[in-house]
């Protein structure tokens, strides 16, 4: 599976947890701290699980998040090694 | 470490946003900003040409969404987005004329400039954002409030019944007909890009919670509440008949493609009728012979 992350912009959110509830690999929950308007901001319980779909990003109706996958490392393969010069 | 910026990560709606504006006007759980994200979405799968996109709203929360959204936008009188919408388009016929208003606007005050706009497929994509209410202007009951529900000008629950949208401008003849709800984002954000592609008369109807004109007054929670309530009770039903759609309270809502064809619009229709004359009678329209006025003889 693709591994991802979620920015959150705090001070956008209004709190209404769609994000959360609708999340398809439940990894937000609406944390206890507030943002500046007195609200609870999602933010990311376990990161491991998240694909990076961009879901949250398409419900929140502030803009406030967003999900991204990460670039994927490829394993670089180490040049073939050439028998005739090793000796 | 690299920052966000520098991996090229950063949310692709705020590009299309006047990001001064935001945040927005709307109350926490109204569904109006979740049909923007679709919208947006739909801008960039269609690689619409930002250039040639007019947004065309009357009064409303939703009538506000052309103004973060960062193209040209008229914000009309309550009612007269329709009318306004057919003149740009038909004036400059390369424009790509998006409205993008309430049920209270277009269904409820302008409902008759919705009707004729759909006979005469003129090139509009319409799409009507329903919370059921009058919401800005304080909450009173409009033409799509369910029957029984409780508004500011109706405390003893709503007489009459509420209208069947997509009925009427099928009926009406509208070339493409659908309704989401703001549960349905991916599926919306498809019907976005297929309706922005056609041509004539296309109507999209988006079901969206108004946790604090609508529910509250009817004691149904928040705005997630109305969302859960979606997820639970929508039905997706594409070429359903549009008189079998009506949103009963408690009932299923039958979501999807209604229609779906092909009619000439109404530039076409005209070009057609007028032929190889067409630019001659933009350049020098006839003149009406003016008759000499002799009355009725009696007076």
């Amino acid at each position: 599976m693709n591994r991802g992350s979620v920015v959150v912009v705090t001070e956008r959110c209004k709190g209404c947890g769609f994000c959360v509830e609708f999340c398809p690999t439940h990894v937000l929950k609406l944390s206890s701290a507030f943002n500046a308007k007195g609200y609870h901001p999602p933010h990311l319980v376990d990161g491991d699980k998240c694909s990076g779909c961009n879901l949250c990003g398409m419900y929140c109706p502030d803009f406030a998040i967003f999900g991204y996958r990460e670039p994927q490392v490829r394993p670089v393969a180490p040049a073939p090694s050439q028998p005739g010069k090793e000796a | 470490m690299s920052t966000l910026t520098e991996i090229g990560v950063h949310n692709p709606v705020e590009d299309f946003l006047r990001m001064e504006r935001i945040p927005s006007i709307w109350c926490p759980g109204c569904g109006i900003g979740t049909t923007v994200n679709s919208f947006v979405h739909a801008l960039i799968k269609t690689h619409t040409d930002m250039k040639k996109l007019v947004m065309v709203s009357g009064i409303g929360c939703s009538g506000r969404v052309g103004g973060y959204i960062g193209t040209d936008h008229f914000h009309t009188t309550h009612g007269r987005a329709i009318p306004f919408a057919t003149g740009l388009s038909l004036a400059n016929t390369e424009l790509n004329v998006v409205v993008y208003s309430g049920d209270g606007d277009l269904v409820s005050i302008g409902g008759n400039h919705l009707i004729h706009a759909a006979r005469r497929n003129v090139n509009l994509l319409v799409i009507c954002v329903n919370n059921m209410i009058y919401a800005m202007t304080g909450g009173q009951a409009a033409a799509t409030t369910p029957a029984a529900s409780m508004s500011s000008t109706t405390p003893y629950g709503a007489f009459e019944p509420d209208i069947n949208i997509p009925q009427l401008v099928d009926a009406a003849g509208a070339v493409y007909v659908a309704r989401w709800t703001a549960f349905h984002v991916k599926q919306l954000e498809t019907s976005m890009a297929e309706a922005l592609k056609k041509k004539g008369f296309r109507f999209i109807e988006v079901v969206t919670p108004c946790p604090t004109l609508y529910q509250r007054r009817n004691n149904m929670g928040d705005g997630l509440a109305a969302m859960k309530d979606y997820k639970d009770r929508s039905k997706i039903r594409n070429g359903a008949g549009t008189h079998e759609v009506a949103m009963l309270p408690g009932e299923q809502i039958i979501v999807g493609k209604f229609v779906d064809r092909e009619r000439q619009d109404y530039l076409t229709l005209m070009r057609s009728r007028l032929g190889a004359n067409f630019q001659e009678w933009v350049d020098a329209p006839p003149q009406v012979e003016h008759e000499e006025g002799e009355g009725c003889g009696e007076c």
